[in-house]
C-alpha cells in the first residue's frame, strides 16, 4: 500500500497539470465575451456561431476523444431543435432556459437509446448507421402532422429568458444567451475531459482491445460519452430554434452533420477548442463566400475539404485559398472558375508527391524556427 | 400487382448498374465513394445534352454516357483518388463529400436546378401487354440491359484472367505487383469500368430516378444501402439486395406511401447491427 501512495499522488498532479488554464485559453473567452460588447452589429451570425460551435463541441467529445466517427450528428441536434420548438409552441415548458434544458435531456434520451448501434462494427458501419438514423428522424419529422411536416414547425413564440430577457431584434438576448450557455457547457465538458473518466476514453479511443485488457469497460464509456454528447448536440439544436423561433427539416440534412464534420477537420480535434475556432472560420467564410455567390458556395466548400485530405489541414486550406483568390483576381466568371479550379486541382493531384516534399520541407524549417524563438526566449527570461 | 413487381425489378436493376461499381470499389479496393453518384449524374446529364439538344438516338447515347463517366472516373482516379487510397475510411468520406459539393454546385451553374428530361423516342414508350400485365417498353428495356451486364460482369470477375487479377491486387498488392501485376493499372481500368457503368444506369435512370443536380446526395444513401446491406464480398450480394431494394421500394411507396422511404432506412439499420458485414456474405476477416 505504501508504494501506492505516491503514485495515485503523481496520477493526481498529472491529472492537475493537464487541467491547467492557460493563458490562451483565458484570452480566447475574454475576447469572446467581449464581442457581447464590441461586435453589436454582428449579433445575429455571432449567435450563430455560438450555436455551432456547441455544435462542434458535442461531435468532438465522441469523435475527438472517444474516436466515434458520425455522419448523422444532425440527429441530435434536430432533435433537440423540433422538442424546443414544441415545447414553446403549445406552451408546455414556457420558459426558454428550462426548455433547452428539457430538450438536452430528451437528445440525451435518444442518444442513449441509440447509443447502442454504434457499439459494434468498423468506422464505415459506424458511419452508416448514424446517418440512417439522422434520415430515419427527418422522415418522421417530415411526415408527422405534429411537427408541421415539409413546412417545418412555425408561430413559435419565445418567452423572455429566465422571465426577464425578452429575446429583440437585433439579437443581442440570443447572443447572450447562447454564448453563456456555450461557456457553462463549455466548463462542463473541460472537467469531463480533463477527469479521470476522460482520459480512460482516450485509452479507449486509442486501442479499445487494450483498453479493455486494463480493466476499462469501453462499452459503457462509449454509450456514457455518447449520450452526453447527444445532450449537447440536442442544447445547441434547443438554441436554434429559440433564437431563429422557428424549426425547419433542415436541422436533420445531412450537410449539416457534413459541415460539423469538416468544422472539426479545421479546428482540429480532441482539444475542446477546435470545435469553437473551426466555427468561428468556417462561418465567416461561409458568410463571406454566400455573400459572393449564394447559389453556388458550396462549390468551394468542397474544394477546401477536397484540398485539406490532400495536403493536410493548413497547406490544403492556403492551396484552396490560393485558387479562390487566383479566381477571383482574374475577374473569371463563375464557369470559367470551375474550370480552371478542376484543372488545378488535377494538377495539383498529379503533382501531390513533389508538393508534400515541399511542404514537409516547410514544415521542418518553421518548427527549427518555431524552437529558435522558444530557445531565445527562456534564456531572456 | 405484377406490375409493380415488374416497375420495382425495374428501378432495382437500375439500382445495381448505378451501384454494382461502389460495390466494387468499396469492397475490392476498400475505398468509401461516395462521389459515386456523381458519375451516374454525369452520365445522365450526358444523355439529356446528347439527346434533347444534339439530336443523337436514345440508343447510341448510352455508351456515350458509359464512355463519359468512365473517362472522368479514370482522370479523377489517376489525379486524386489514388492519394487517398491509403487514408482511413473517414478521411475517404470528406475527401468524396467534397468531391460530391464540388459537382452539385458546378452542375447547378452549369445546366440549371430544374429536373431534365430525356425524351425517349416513341418506340420505347407505352406498355405491352404480356399475359394480361402491363409491362412498360421502357422498362423491359432497363431490365435487359442491366440483366446483361450483371451477366458480363459476374462472368468477367469469376472467369476471366483480368478478373482474377484484380481479386490478387485487392488480396496483398504487394504480392500481385512482385507477381508482376501491373496493379495501378488494373485499379484505374475498375475504377473507370465502376464509373463507367453508374453513368450508364444514370442515363437509363435519368427517366425514372429523376435527374437534377442533387441527385449524388439524394441517391447516395440508395447507392450505400445496396452495398452495406448486400455485402461487398461478391457482386450476387449486391444484386440481391438492389432487388429487394427496388421491389421494396416501390412497394412500399405505392401501398404504404405513409410511411415513405421511412422502411428502408430502418431495415437499413437493422440489417447492420445484425450483420455488420451485410446480409449475403461470409465474415470476411479483414
Amino acid at each position: 500500500m505504501s508504494m501506492d501512495k505516491p503514485i495515485v499522488a503523481q496520477a493526481r498532479g498529472y491529472l492537475l497539470s493537464r487541467a491547467r488554464w492557460s493563458p490562451f485559453e483565458i484570452i480566447f473567452w475574454i475576447v469572446a465575451f467581449a464581442s457581447i460588447f464590441f461586435l453589436q452589429s454582428k449579433h445575429l451570425i455571432l449567435t450563430e456561431i455560438a450555436i455551432l460551435g456547441l455544435f462542434a463541441l458535442s461531435l468532438d467529445l465522441i469523435l475527438g476523444y472517444a474516436g466515434i466517427v458520425s455522419l448523422g450528428h444532425a440527429a441530435f441536434f434536430g432533435f433537440g431543435a423540433y422538442v424546443a420548438g414544441l415545447l414553446a409552441k403549445h406552451g408546455i415548458i414556457k420558459e426558454p432556459v428550462l426548455a433547452m434544458l428539457a430538450s438536452g435531456v430528451a437528445a440525451m434520451a435518444l442518444g442513449f437509446v441509440t447509443s447502442f448501434l454504434v457499439l459494434r462494427g468498423s468506422d464505415l458501419t459506424r458511419l452508416m448507421v448514424t446517418l440512417g438514423v439522422a434520415l430515419v428522424l427527418r422522415e418522421i419529422a417530415n411526415r408527422l402532422d405534429i411537427t408541421g411536416g415539409a413546412d417545418g414547425l412555425q408561430g413559435i413564440v419565445m418567452e423572455p429568458v429566465l422571465g426577464h430577457f425578452a429575446f429583440d431584434i437585433f439579437g443581442k438576448t440570443a447572443y447572450v444567451y447562447s454564448l453563456v450557455t456555450l461557456f457553462i457547457l463549455f466548463l462542463v465538458a473541460r472537467r469531463i475531459v480533463n477527469s479521470p473518466f476522460g482520459l480512460s476514453l482516450r485509452s479507449v479511443k486509442g486501442n479499445p482491445l487494450r483498453a479493455s485488457a486494463i480493466g476499462i469497460n469501453v462499452n459503457i464509456r462509449l454509450v456514457a460519452v455518447y449520450t452526453i454528447a447527444a445532450g449537447y448536440a440536442g442544447i445547441a439544436g434547443a438554441l436554434l430554434t429559440q433564437a431563429t423561433q422557428f424549426a425547419s427539416l433542415s436541422v436533420f440534412d445531412f450537410e449539416r452533420s457534413a459541415d460539423v464534420m469538416l468544422i472539426l477537420i479545421i479546428g482540429g480535434t480532441g482539444y475542446l477548442y477546435g470545435g469553437l475556432i473551426g466555427s468561428v472560420l468556417f462561418k465567416l467564410v461561409q458568410d463571406y463566400l454566400a455573400n459572393v455567390n449564394p447559389q453556388y458556395w458550396q462549390f468551394w466548400l468542397g474544394l477546401v475539404l477536397v484540398m485539406m485530405i490532400m495536403f493536410g489541414r493548413v497547406y490544403g486550406a492556403v492551396m484552396a485559398t490560393i485558387i479562390y483568390v487566383a479566381c477571383l483576381a482574374l475577374k473569371l466568371s463563375f464557369m470559367q472558375s470551375i474550370i480552371i479550379t478542376i484543372i488545378a486541382v488535377a494538377v495539383l493531384g498529379l503533382m501531390r508527391p513533389q508538393i508534400l516534399q515541399i511542404t514537409s520541407r516547410i514544415t521542418e524549417r518553421a518548427k527549427a524556427a518555431l524552437d529558435g524563438v522558444k530557445a531565445k526566449f527562456r534564456r531572456s527570461a | 400487382m405484377l406490375t409493380i413487381l415488374f416497375d420495382g425489378i425495374a428501378y432495382g436493376m437500375l439500382l445495381f448498374v448505378v451501384a454494382c461499381g461502389l460495390a466494387v470499389t468499396l469492397g475490392l479496393m476498400n475505398f468509401v465513394n461516395l462521389a459515386h453518384g456523381a458519375f451516374a449524374m454525369a452520365g445522365g446529364y450526358i444523355t439529356v445534352v446528347a439527346v434533347n439538344r444534339l439530336g443523337v438516338p436514345f440508343l447510341a447515347a448510352l455508351p456515350i454516357a458509359f464512355l463519359f463517366a468512365a473517362v472522368i472516373g479514370v482522370v479523377l482516379e489517376r489525379t486524386l483518388y489514388v492519394h487517398v487510397y491509403a487514408k482511413t475510411h473517414l478521411e475517404q468520406v470528406l475527401f468524396t463529400i467534397g468531391l460530391v459539393f464540388m459537382s452539385v454546385a458546378a452542375v447547378d451553374y452549369v445546366m440549371g436546378s430544374q429536373q431534365q428530361f430525356v425524351t425517349l423516342p416513341s418506340y420505347l414508350q407505352g406498355q405491352i401487354n404480356l399475359f394480361g400485365i402491363g409491362i412498360g417498353r421502357y422498362r423491359l428495356l432497363i431490365i435487359a440491359v442491366c440483366g446483361l451486364l450483371t451477366i458480363a460482369l459476374q462472368f468477367s470477375l469469376a472467369n476471366t484472367r483480368f478478373g482474377s487479377r484484380l481479386r490478387a491486387a485487392v488480396d496483398d498488392a504487394r504480392v500481385a505487383r512482385g507477381l508482376g501485376i501491373n496493379v495501378n493499372a488494373v485499379f484505374a481500368i475498375t475504377f473507370a469500368v465502376g464509373s463507367g457503368l453508374a453513368g450508364l444506369g444514370g442515363a437509363l435512370g435519368a427517366e425514372i430516378l429523376g435527374l437534377d443536380p442533387h441527385f449524388p446526395l439524394k441517391f447516395m444513401i440508395y447507392f450505400l444501402i445496396v452495398v452495406t446491406v448486400g455485402g461487398t464480398s461478391s457482386i450476387t450480394g449486391p444484386f440481391i439486395a438492389s432487388l429487394l431494394l427496388g421491389i421494396g421500394d416501390v412497394a412500399g411507396k405505392y401501398y404504404a406511401p405513409q410511411f415513405g422511404s421511412f422502411i428502408i432506412y430502418i431495415i437499413m439499420i437493422v440489417v447492420l447491427i445484425w450483420r455488420p458485414q451485410g446480409l449475403f456474405s461470409r465474415a470476411v476477416a479483414k
